[in-house]
């Protein structure tokens, strides 16, 4: 049986009817058609899928639909301020942070998270951070160097 | 990877998904769904009904009442590994709690759901047997509380009964002095344990040492405990480690190698609070 959830996804609010096995990334992907949350393992280890409920970070893989229901939700197509990237996306645009690119949008909210929290991590802090987060391509350095980028851009901008 | 279909119920009160349990022919208590979403998506299992418990207010809330610790069956790792009262009570809870998988699984993984699941690999259970916890538990006949002793009782299995609910963990606070500690051999994609070895040592010399990973289910080491308790050192009272218990062997670890991965981890975590 079909129940009817209320979803504010990215900024905007979206009332669907899902059975309740869907999982939260089957609904962001299939039914509200934002793609740009992948589906990696599919078993809660790679974080391809990571997206934020009620600002925090979680895997959406391992979410069903209904469990989001009256929650807030952010992916990686609610970053940008339109044309202006988020700092993440622009560090790991400069710090060639991403190769194939499957792995970027969750890590990126990943990081997001992280620097919620820690506005400025050490290395180790950062590698930590992430370890919820596989690459299959880059061996991690630049995405360390992207989030450090994003973590001084964004002290800047508070401190401006 | 889709689970099979199933009926999702909301509860807002404990007494609420009692009775959904007692009506579904087969329900399960959904809590943050990190053990049994992947166990209903590879149809390891499949209810007829989940009642979903992390809104229960009265199953939130971490404080101390009367020197003891109590943590609410649906707060999550992360709320317990940053929480003030854990890390000035009883701090080698909070590390064990920061030590369990990866962020995004402290963000939603709650204490309740682990220790009802109890995974062999889990933290919860070695950390709750080394603090000496109690877990409350209400039931369609009343509330009862039991220790993490009598809670665990093999493979993937514990006391709760199919309508039943946990809705705190009670955990003394010990006295001044304590020493505490979780050492673990972490298996590097899932973060399960390999092995864990968490201990407390109390000043009178009293310990408790009690393992994850090693066995069908967590367990005190009594041999380690009694070795530790009567002032061997931890190099001595670690050598009597998971003697005379059946160790689990897969393609991470073999039975020797835990075995002496429980030793080496035992000496570790009694040299830490010595």
């Amino acid at each position: 049986m079909e129940i009817k959830i209320s979803v504010n996804v990215n900024g905007k609010d979206y009332v669907r009817e899902v059975e309740p096995r869907t999982l939260l990334v089957h609904f962001l992907r299939d039914t509200l058609r934002l793609t740009g949350t992948h589906i990696g393992c599919d078993t809660s280890s790679c974080g391809a899928c990571t997206i934020h409920v009620d600002g925090v970070a979680v895997k959406s893989c391992t979410m069903l639909a209904v469990q989001a229901d009256g929650c807030t939700v952010t992916t990686i197509e609610g970053l940008a301020q339109g044309a202006e990237l988020h700092p993440l996306q622009e560090g790991f645009k400069e710090c060639h942070g991403l190769q194939c690119g499957f792995c970027t949008p969750g890590m990126i909210m990943t990081a997001a998270d992280l620097l919620a929290k820690n506005p400025s991590p050490s290395e180790s802090e950062i590698r930590h951070g992430l370890e919820g987060n596989f690459c299959r391509c880059t061996g991690y350095h630049n995405i360390v160097k992207a989030v450090q980028y994003a973590a001084e851009k964004m002290s800047n901008e508070v401190s401006a | 990877m889709i689970p099979h279909s199933f009926d999702y119920k909301r509860a807002s009160s404990v007494e609420e998904a009692i009775e959904i349990l007692q009506n579904g022919s087969y329900a399960k208590v959904l809590g943050g769904g990190h053990s049994l979403v992947p166990a209903l998506k590879l149809r390891l299992n499949a209810p007829d009904t989940l009642v979903d418990v992390t809104r229960i207010e009265s199953l939130k809330g971490i404080g101390i009442e009367d020197g003891t610790l109590v943590i609410g069956a649906a707060n999550t790792h992360h709320e317990i590994a940053t929480s003030a009262d854990v890390q000035n009570t009883l701090s080698f809870l909070a590390k064990g709690a920061s030590a369990i998988g990866d962020v995004q699984v402290r963000n939603k993984g709650t204490i309740g759901g682990s220790i009802a699941h109890a995974d062999p690999s889990a933290d919860w259970p070695a950390l709750l047997l080394a603090a000496d916890a109690s877990i409350v538990i209400q039931g369609a006949d009343g509330t009862k509380t039991v220790s993490a002793q009598d809670f665990f009782t093999g493979f993937f299995s514990t006391i709760l009964e199919e309508t039943d609910i946990i809705t705190q963990i009670r955990i003394p606070i010990p006295p001044e002095g304590t020493k505490s500690t979780y050492q673990k051999f972490v298996q590097p994609a899932s973060r399960f344990a390999i092995v864990g070895c968490a201990a407390v040592k109390e000043p009178s010399g009293a310990t408790r040492v009690a393992f994850a990973g090693v066995s069908d289910y967590a367990f005190r080491d009594e041999a380690v405990e009694s070795a530790s308790s009567s002032g061997a050192s931890a190099e001595e009272a670690a050598s009597k480690a998971a003697e005379g218990v059946s160790i689990m062997s897969d393609h991470y670890a073999s039975e020797d190698y835990r075995k002496h991965l429980a030793k080496v981890y035992a000496r570790r975590a009694l040299v830490e609070v010595s």
